[in-house]
């Protein structure tokens, strides 16, 4: 018979128990490499996620060097740097040139949305831990599932292949927003091999791998439930990630669209972005026929960009809610309600960008219309976060490291969303656009709120891929050290936002002092802080890779967790479930009266 | 059990997943009917930034810089007629296919084939090359009076319609230095030979020479108002443009207007649906492990392959239907 007329196997999740005898003979390759299991493959988006976080963490240091000490050669590895990214981007002594601050800020921001969190938290974790918790298994769609981790890895190697063309990577914002973006990058003459361009191209591919992988998440969710797992006893994190799925599948190809016109706008000379009567140095460009418009761009960028803040922070939300849940030995706080807001969050969440437009000058009407959707999206939101607080009330909370970051990630995301409130506003955002203040808002929501979200669920979970706890000590060291410099790094920057400094001095705002003089020593603290949180980092890095071999191990529910995800043998094997399994309850049956245990298993019949 | 290709090919090693073949009991959907249809939500998302790109560039568009009336409405006409015909056929293969009937299901599959190819062919032999070949020259406002035989903008202004600022046809000749030269050399030979004239290139250095179409040629004849359903000739009467009275100059190529841009684009992602789809029949229509042969081993699990390749064939059917109205009616 062949496979795939043996592929369906009855209607219930269940496995086939003669299904993997013809597994065990992987080679390394098709074990890790070319893998079409959904576990190898989420660990293959978060490993490579993690990494590109750390890298895009590090082009953010040499930045805050530069802010700090503009002009002085970067310390120890200024030489190292300048062989590396070649003589556009440091000067011979070391230092950060002015362009070079540009390619490491486009760069920052491109790596650590597209290239860091976004696999990590959507496909890692969302890969490795979703079927599991709806006791499937595998995904949907195996091999769409390795497709889309290819899709992402060629991304990944074109843009990371961008640094080493002429001129360096693209240097026009993670934003790309034309006419800047359409016009950069080209006096070389080299239409293709130059930083903005492939900017593009590796975008395309890596948003295709994105809407392959949520193609197969939603229908993963929606047909691999095991029997009895209803909608309303899915886990928390599961929602989170139908509904990011849902924004991804809908909000990424408009993107791509886009993608597509400034691509042809650079290497046809198109004029989709590009207007007329455009003036590139002291000439109008005759390269465009104009009649294009810079404004269609930023539609169809921020038609992404602003789902794309909830596709940064829903799965991060998902990951928080498990964690406080099995560590307050509760159950969720208004669980129902938590699902009903995160699908107003996700449809709202359509309806909002042109909040980040306002100084498009689209005039009072259409602003006071995303002024409106903006406050109505912190409704949800409000919902979300009160009920994780709500949840910790009259808990006997376990302290354990993923709950550290759990809790620290609640005031901080809390932090992140009261300060969007203000920029919601029109008028005081005609103040702020632009400034530190929203750069703080946003690394809020990200930085201490979402990556701390991830260092939750790396703790949490990783005894289940690997057999062994994470050493604790460890672990608390790099909780504290993270949390006092991650606030020392961010806080300062609503203090320069309010007082006028701009996000694109290249300088720190030593040319501006007149007007930014009273608050620029807080570049010093800032880059000072940044520093420490990368040591405490390298903890994690220890601690992640030694833990591997010599942490504490722990067997199949190391949490006393409820959900279906600590039901498999620990690491779990290809197919998941030993048995066929099936669902009796609720995922946060904590601290039931009356019940044997403190927990109550999803798949337990008594 | 295990058959040769999944023992070595990495691509096969998959867990049993259920639901490949058969539905779902509550859900009603094998998950691969679940899968396209999300596919195909992102398609019109994709297709949708798309055509909103077309909507606000010609909305914001000055007047009488975005054309109409330059597209081949009968050949358009008949290739919409020909997806339409292939959308049908498609259902009727799966319909065979359902009804376990393998030589049926091979001619409509066939027969869908065959439409997809002519809609490629068409657009690739005919309609885009007729295009690169057809030149454009926007005038400057300020040099427009010089060139009002060929633009007719008081007639234009009297019938209340929008001005006409390019004059447009094959180019002869073009200024000292130009990419175009080459082609405009081919057309004159082309034109010395038809018409018996060589007055086509000029002396001058800094002259583009059109042979012009019938709406420059004649432009305050009310026939020229409308766009022509069926293709007029061209005139071979001649326009000289000086170089500096140019805005713009260029052949009907994407880099021509952000009308030409956003119709290839678009009708070149199109086509590359239509590509993609016939690869995916033939796939279907061969016999492949995935393909015919699978009819042997798992009729129902072929039929389903085909009925999610119909429906994105249906989709890429529909973006036509958008896509016909706005580039050759409107």
């Amino acid at each position: 018979m062949s496979s795939i007329a043996t592929a369906d196997v009855g209607h219930h999740g269940g496995t086939d128990p003669h299904a993997d005898h013809h597994h065990h003979e992987l080679g390394f390759l098709q074990k890790w490499v070319f893998s079409t299991d959904h576990k190898v493959i989420g660990l293959q988006y978060g490993v490579t996620g993690l990494a590109f976080l750390f890298f895009g963490f590090l082009l953010m240091l040499v930045m805050r060097w530069q802010l700090a000490n503009p002009g002085v050669a970067v310390p120890v590895v200024g030489g190292f740097l300048r062989s590396v990214f070649g003589g556009t981007v440091i000067t011979d002594t070391g230092a950060l040139t002015a362009a070079g601050y540009n390619v490491f800020g486009a760069m920052h921001g491109t790596i650590m949305v597209f290239f860091g969190i976004v696999p990590v938290a959507v496909a890692g974790f969302g890969n490795y831990v979703v079927p599991l918790q709806i006791g499937a298994p595998d995904m949907a769609f195996p091999k769409l599932n390795m497709a889309s981790f290819w899709c992402f890895f060629t991304s990944c190697v074109i843009m990371m292949s961008s640094f080493f063309v002429e001129g360096s990577a693209a240097k026009s914002g993670w934003t790309a927003y034309p006419p800047l973006a359409g016009v950069a990058d080209l006096e070389g003459g080299n239409l293709w091999l130059n930083g903005q361009t492939i900017w593009l191209v590796a975008m395309v591919f890596n948003i295709t791998g994105s809407l392959l992988g949520s193609i197969n998440f939603i229908t993963t969710i929606i047909q691999l439930r095991a029997p009895g797992l209803t909608w309303m006893r899915l886990p928390f994190f599961v929602w989170a990630q139908f509904v990011t799925a849902f924004l991804l599948v809908l909000a990424f190809p408009p993107l791509e669209a886009a993608g597509f016109m400034q691509l042809t706008d650079r290497v046809l000379g198109t004029s989709f972005f590009m207007p007329t009567g455009l003036m590139v140095g002291q000439s109008v460009a005759q390269t465009w026929s104009g009649g294009g418009s810079p404004i269609l761009w930023q539609h169809l960028f921020w038609f992404l960009a602003h789902p794309e803040v909830y596709v940064l922070i829903l799965p991060a939300i998902g990951i928080v809610s498990e964690i406080v849940a099995n560590n307050t030995r509760k159950p969720l706080y208004g669980y129902k309600a938590m699902v009903y807001s995160v699908f107003a969050l996700g449809f709202l969440s359509f309806i909002v960008w042109a909040h980040h437009m306002y100084m498009t000058g689209m005039g009072a009407k259409v602003a006071a219309f995303f002024q409106v959707t903006t406050i109505m999206i912190s409704v949800p939101s409000v919902i979300l976060l009160t009920a994780l607080l709500l949840s910790l009330w009259g808990g006997s909370i376990r302290f354990n490291t993923p709950m550290m970051f759990a809790t620290a990630f609640l005031p901080m995301f809390g932090l992140g969303g009261l300060t969007g409130i203000p920029l919601a506003f029109n008028a005081v955002d005609l103040f702020l656009h632009d400034t530190y203040y929203v750069i703080g808002h946003f690394h809020y929501v990200v930085a201490p709120g979402t990556i701390f979200a991830l260092f939750a669920g790396v703790y949490f979970w990783y005894p289940k891929v690997t057999g062994r706890k994470m050493s604790e000590f460890l672990g608390r060291v790099h909780f504290w050290g993270s949390l006092i410099s991650i606030n020392g790094l961010f806080f300062p920057m609503f203090l320069q936002g309010m007082a006028g400094v701009h996000r694109r001095w290249y300088d720190g705002g030593v040319t501006y002092e007149q007007l930014a003089g009273p608050v620029l020593h807080w570049n010093k603290v800032m880059t000072v802080s940044a520093g420490i949180l990368a040591l405490f980092q390298l903890v994690f890095i220890f601690n992640f890779f030694t833990s591997w071999r010599t942490g504490k191990k722990v067997g199949r529910n190391p949490w006393d967790a409820t959900t279906l995800d600590w039901d498999t043998p620990t690491p779990p094997p290809h197919g998941n479930f030993e048995k066929p399994v099936e669902v009796f309850r609720g995922p946060y049956e904590y601290s039931v009266p009356g019940y044997k245990a403190d927990f109550h298993p999803q798949s337990h019949r008594d | 059990m295990s058959n040769p290709i999944t023992k070595y090919l990495p691509f096969f090693t998959d867990a049993e997943v259920p639901h490949t073949v058969s539905a779902r009991p509550d859900t009603g959907l094998y998950s691969a009917k679940l899968g396209i249809w999300l596919f195909l939500a992102s398609e019109v998302m994709l297709f949708g930034g798309l055509f909103s790109a077309y909507i606000f560039l010609r909305l914001g568009a000055e007047p009488g810089y975005w054309p109409s009336g330059l597209l081949n409405v009968p050949v358009g006409t008949m290739n919409t007629a020909i997806l339409i015909v292939s959308s049908i056929t498609v259902v009727m293969a799966w319909a065979a296919l359902k009804m376990r009937e393998l030589g049926k299901y091979k001619l409509y599959m066939l027969v869908t084939i065959v439409c997809g190819l002519i809609f490629l062919t068409v657009k690739l032999s005919y309609e885009w090359p007729a295009k690169f070949n057809h030149f454009g020259v926007f005038i400057k406002k300020d040099a427009a009076a010089k060139y009002e035989e060929f633009l007719g903008n008081k007639h234009l202004e009297e019938a209340g319609q929008s001005p006409r600022w390019e004059i447009s046809g094959h180019l002869l000749d073009a200024p000292k230095g130009s990419s175009y030269k080459h082609q405009a050399e081919h057309n004159a030979e082309h034109f010395a030979h038809e018409t018996g004239r060589h007055d086509a290139v000029t002396p001058a250095e800094d002259d583009y020479v059109i042979q012009l179409d019938a709406v420059n040629a004649n432009p305050s004849d009310k026939e020229n108002d409308r766009p022509h359903f069926w293709p007029v000739p061209m005139s071979t009467k001649l326009a000289v443009i000086h170089a500096s009275d140019v805005e713009s100059a260029s052949v009907f190529a994407p880099r021509h207007s952000t009308y030409f841009a956003t119709y290839f684009l678009i009708t070149g992602l199109h086509g590359l649906h239509v590509l993609g789809g016939i690869l995916v029949f033939l796939y279907l229509w061969l016999p492949f492990r995935g393909g015919t042969k699978l009819y042997k081993t798992n009729p129902e699990h072929l039929a389903n392959r085909v009925e999610i390749a119909g429906l994105f064939w249906h989709f890429v059917d529909l973006v036509w239907i958008f896509v016909f109205p706005i580039f050759y009616l409107l």
